[in-house]
């Protein structure tokens, strides 16, 4: 004599399910196969070789060097994206909208013709006499232009919409102006600013196209390790490249999920 | 006197928004400062915080000059209308705010905010975050931050107005009851004249950037400066070229001296009150009536009966 009580289940209707078969077969052929396939081909020769190919020395010194150079492109973007950002918004100048438009043109050029602009201005020949060609410094200013956009574009809209209203208060309050940024304004901004970051970083340690021309690609000093990947391939060691892109992609995605944990953490207090 | 403003005029661009205004607000006082959007009520109570410069004049707050005062340094407490709550900071941290700047020891921020949220019925809600409450919740939150450093003046700018009907009602008496116990001298914008009434003890009516009448809301009801003041303070209509109180109007079937005769038009219940539609000579009137009055006169649409301001109303002529 139990009464048994049917529960209604809730499904996805007819036209969820298909948009959501969509995006994860699209997801799937686009990304994640691809991505299964590289780490897959990493272990075709066993964890010995994989270890091996990664530690080569130079295969170390350009791993080391590209998410060396990557976490402090990510830093100075951190800093100047968010002034950036914050002069786009507070401040009232001729040519705003041209900047404005300007900050996009590290997204919209082709990277190599970036590695070009910037040999010409930077390199051997440089009419400014800074020469960064072939030196470290060369391949952290490229990798500084290709992500300028990313913490901008993502601080900008956050700044946009927050409620100057609570800058007041906090006047009224007593605070000044050191003291609204530190306690009103920062905490608001963090979230943007550290996941604007993060994409910089992910993007900056697979960059290949604009360090190609002014690093001189010279292993064990200014080689980075897309670079590396590329020898590696025309080389014939697949296994090897495969072994590198696992590590790059390894670091990308505890980036983002470390910076992604930080923003969860951030925003259930918000 | 709390404030004292004298002369002070301000304008964006070029469009003027206070006019040679001069205004005196008494210590431990709740003054309304009454007029319709764009009157530069929200502009005034602006510059006593400090959020907007004067062009000329002079603010005074407890007898010192602030009008080059900043903000920070008033000691004013203001509300905003959006309540303008630090999405990051807990309830409790936003009402402790002014007191960690001002570094007070911890215990002592402590019990005065719960003393706060206390006041404001929010002391059960202190761990939670601004996203979590209700918008009179988040008003509240707001007074009670703007409360913690003992501000000499509580400004507040529309603080009900984003808020539903209902809570707003309950928060005007609420209001009333916590100036009671409380005592700051407190200014608060409005554009609802029964919010106004209701709450403020003196009421500043201001039209076109200028104070356009002061006084307490009896005063400003039935003696009203100019034709405006009558018709944003109440219900009017106009009675033999005057502007009349529609409740002061006495109305018979038989003819009265000084009464003019006219038509019923309609006759409208709301609820305990009835409004008798009237036409006098070609122009519409209306009247306000009890419900038992109405069923006395048994009016029907088409009688004729005689009109008359009731003896001792206020009526304003008009200019015609």
């Amino acid at each position: 004599m139990t009464a048994i009580t049917v529960r209604p289940v809730r499904r996805p209707a007819g036209g969820t399910a298909a948009g959501l078969g969509v995006a994860v077969l699209y997801l799937s052929l686009i990304v994640l196969i691809p991505l299964a396939a590289v780490v897959w081909r990493s272990a075709d020769q066993g964890p010995g070789y994989f270890w091996r190919s990664v530690t080569t020395p130079d295969a170390w010194a350009a791993l080391t060097l590209t998410i060396g150079a990557s976490a402090l492109v990510a830093l100075i973007n951190l800093v100047m994206g968010t002034a950036i950002a914050w002069v786009l918004v507070r401040d009232r100048f001729p040519g705003r909208a041209v900047l404005d438009t300007i900050i996009d043109l590290p997204f919209a050029l082709p990277t190599i013709v970036a590695g070009l602009v910037l040999l010409a201005l930077y390199g051997p020949q440089s009419p400014l006499g800074i020469n960064l060609a072939y030196s470290r410094a060369g391949v952290v200013l490229a990798l500084m232009f290709v992500t300028l956009p990313f913490v901008v574009r993502t601080v900008q809209p956050v700044l946009l919409e927050l409620d100057t209203e609570m800058e007041q208060a906090a006047a009224s309050l007593g605070a000044g102006p050191f003291q609204i940024f530190r306690r009103v304004i920062l905490p608001n901004l963090i979230p943007a600013m550290l996941s604007g970051t993060a994409l910089a970083f992910t993007r900056a340690i697979a960059e290949f196209g604009s360090t190609v021309l002014i690093s001189g690609n010279l292993p064990f000093k200014t080689q980075v390790a897309a670079v590396n990947i590329f020898g590696q391939i025309e080389s014939d060691n697949t296994t090897g490249a495969a072994a590198i892109s696992t590590v790059l992609l390894a670091v990308a995605l505890v980036a983002l999920i470390t910076l992604d944990a930080l923003q969860r953490w951030g925003s259930r207090r918000g | 006197m709390a404030i004292e403003i004298r002369d002070v005029n301000k304008s964006f661009g070029t469009t003027p928004v206070l006019r040679d205004v001069s205004l005196d607000v008494a210590a431990g006082s709740l003054t309304a400062l009454l007029g319709p959007s764009g009157g530069g009520k929200s502009t005034l109570l602006r510059v006593i915080a400090g959020l907007e410069r004067p062009d000329t004049g002079t603010v005074r707050i407890s007898g010192v000059d602030a009008t080059r005062l900043s903000p920070q340094r008033r000691n004013v407490g203001f509300v905003f209308q959006h309540y303008a709550a630090f999405k990051h900071l807990t309830v409790f941290r936003n009402v402790a705010f002014g007191l960690e700047i001002r570094k007070r020891p911890k215990a002592e921020i402590r019990k005065r905010v719960m003393e706060l949220l206390e006041l404001v019925h929010l002391e059960k809600l202190a761990d939670r975050y601004p996203s979590q409450l209700s918008g009179g919740q988040r008003q509240r939150m707001a007074l009670a931050r703007a409360l913690a450093v003992e501000p000499q003046v509580l400004l507040l700018d529309e603080p009900f107005g984003a808020l539903d009907a209902q809570v707003r009602k309950e928060l005007r008496a609420w209001l009333r009851r916590l100036h009671d116990e409380v005592h700051v001298t407190t200014v608060f914008v409005t554009h609802d004249q029964e919010e106004a009434i209701e709450v403020a003890d003196t009421i500043v009516v201001l039209a076109g950037g200028e104070v356009v009448q002061t006084g307490s809301p009896v005063e400003v009801y039935d003696n009203p400066a100019n034709p405006f003041v009558m018709r944003f303070l109440g219900p009017v209509t106009e009675l033999g070229g005057s502007l009349v109180r529609p409740h002061d109007i006495e109305i018979s079937q038989d003819p009265v001296e000084g009464g003019s005769p006219a038509v019923v038009s309609r006759v409208v219940r709301l609820g305990f009150e009835a409004r008798v539609e009237v036409e006098i000579d070609g122009r519409e009137a209306w009247v306000q009536v009890t419900r038992e009055q109405a069923d006395r006169l048994g009016l029907e649409p088409g009688d004729t009966v005689h009109v008359r301001p009731l003896p001792g109303a206020r009526s304003l002529a008009l200019a015609v």
